[in-house]
């Protein structure tokens, strides 16, 4: 690990202040995933800023029946929580199909929605990767990789989202809020936190350098059934090759793409009477396949209508 | 940077170097070298210890996160003379061969049989239902501990044994 500084934040205030000012800062919370990338030193922050014992882990009823969950709540607490399993399971379901006992129990909520990809060429320092290097170039392009994206890629990037939890958020229709370093609290839907490679491949998300996620809320229980499915190499502590979360008439894809990936083509095919594989078929329609991707339109097909079918029972 | 930490009981106050994983400040500061250094990467499990009584990987943790938390280790569990039941449970059982993961199994196990008390999901049973202690549960639970001599069945056997759960 490279050496830095580390200082522990007083308050949500102090620590976006510190990150405006001090540079190379970073925030840290469960550091499960940036402590991992730190001692390949693909992350070399100079200065951290522990977030991890501020007062933002309750989970808390909202006013209109939803539920604020505080960013630090680790994924543990968020997939034990009584309301999330009787109210929105689909959220305890991913949270438990993903990681270990162990990583679940430090990992927070903002941190799982920040995790960087499992790209095994971002992993390799010994190979270009326009995220670690921009403009270096993509050795996954012309490399051995069948967890690469099939919608949304670029030719920059073709890495995909790792979180199994932001999936479930996506079809929940989840927001995002957060403390920007003018000390504002701004709220956004959660679909547009995660951005697509283009070309700025690393550039992963749309805060401003020293937000700080502080929350994420759930609106009132959705309607209609829900249910989260996940495809993988093993049966479990594997990232997915595709998952599927649906709540009602919502479905959000796992594993294919950059971000969570909201399939509202295939959601209005469906609400129009096409069937789970005619639906998925548009959806897919723009899908960039390789030989080693290619199974995942049918994994992915496959996989959506089973869960249609469970979610519905 | 002056950090103290609670190690089974005993309160240990040093000035690290904030690179120091809790895993490092264990093995190398508080010289307690039963918690092993597998991958290094949270990838293996053989590093487990609790803190605060919840188990996670000591390797992909700064020991300055934890100034002020109590970390039990395998050596904080039991002593040779009077064994925690889990590990009497492993030798019971035969549950390991080399036993280099075996201290991060254990504290995993201890973990485990912790988080099904207080009702924690997993991914082998109903989120929606009460969670069992039941073998496919434990096999999930544990899927973040890795045995290259592949002593698994005897691990379970182990862990629902120490749990008084064996069929």
């Amino acid at each position: 690990m490279k050496p830095f500084t580390y200082e522990r934040a007083s308050d949500a205030k102090a620590a976006v202040q510190a990150a405006v000012e001090t540079p190379g800062a970073r925030f840290i919370a469960g550091g499960t995933n940036l402590l991992d990338l730190m001692k390949l030193e693909i992350e070399q922050p100079q200065h951290l800023i522990d977030v991890g014992r501020l007062p933002m882990a309750t989970i808390e009823d909202t006013a209109d029946g939803g539920l604020r969950i505080g960013a630090m709540a680790s994924n543990t607490k968020v997939a034990a929580d009584a309301r999330v399993r009787s109210r929105y399971r689909v959220l305890s379901q991913a949270i438990v199909s993903g990681a270990s006992g162990q990583l679940r129990n430090k990992a927070s909520t903002g941190g799982n929605l920040l995790q960087r990809t499992r790209c095994p060429y971002f992993y390799d320092t010994s190979k270009p990767c326009n995220k670690r290097q921009p403009g270096a170039g993509c050795a996954a392009l012309e490399g051995h990789i069948r967890e690469s994206a099939i919608l949304g890629a670029s030719r920059a990037c073709i890495a995909v989202h790792p979180s199994d939890m932001a999936v479930a958020l996506v079809a929940l229709d989840a927001s995002v809020e957060t403390l920007t370093p003018s000390g504002e609290t701004r709220s956004f839907p959660l679909m547009e936190l995660h951005r697509l490679p283009g070309e700025t491949p690393h550039l992963e998300t749309h805060l401003i350098p020293g937000e700080l996620i502080t929350a994420v809320v759930l609106p009132p229980l959705p309607e209609g059934g829900q249910q989260y499915r996940k495809a993988r190499d093993r049966a479990s502590y594997a990232t997915a090759h595709a998952s599927v979360a649906v709540v009602g008439g919502r479905i959000a894809l796992g594993g294919l793409a950059h971000k969570p990936w909201r399939a509202a083509d295939a959601e209005a095919a469906l609400a129009s009477g096409a069937t789970a594989e005619e639906a998925m078929g548009v959806e897919l329609k723009d899908a960039t396949l390789r030989d080693e991707n290619a199974f995942k339109v049918p994994l992915a097909t496959r996989l959506v209508a089973a869960t249609l079918r469970e979610a519905a029972q | 940077m002056r950090t103290t930490i609670t190690v089974n009981g005993e309160a240990r106050s040093l000035d690290l170097d904030p690179r120091t994983t809790l895993l490092d400040f264990l093995r190398e500061k508080v010289a307690l070298t039963g918690t092993k250094k597998g991958c290094d990467h949270g990838q293996c499990g053989a590093c487990t210890v609790l803190v605060n009584g919840v188990r996670i990987n000591a390797c992909l943790s700064l020991a300055v996160m934890h100034d002020g938390d109590e970390v039990t280790t395998i050596e904080g569990l039991g002593a040779p003379e009077a064994l925690h039941p889990m590990q009497q449970a492993f030798l019971t059982h035969d549950a390991f061969q080399c036993g280099y993961c075996t201290p991060g199994q254990i504290c995993s196990a201890v973990g485990v049989l912790a988080e099904i008390k207080a009702d924690i999901p997993s991914h082998a049973g109903d989120v929606g239902a009460q969670a069992r202690l039941t073998a496919d549960e434990v096999r999930e639970r544990m899927s973040g501990n890795i045995c290259r001599c592949s002593a698994y069945p005897q691990i379970v056997d182990a862990i629902l044994d120490a749990a008084g759960n064996l069929p």
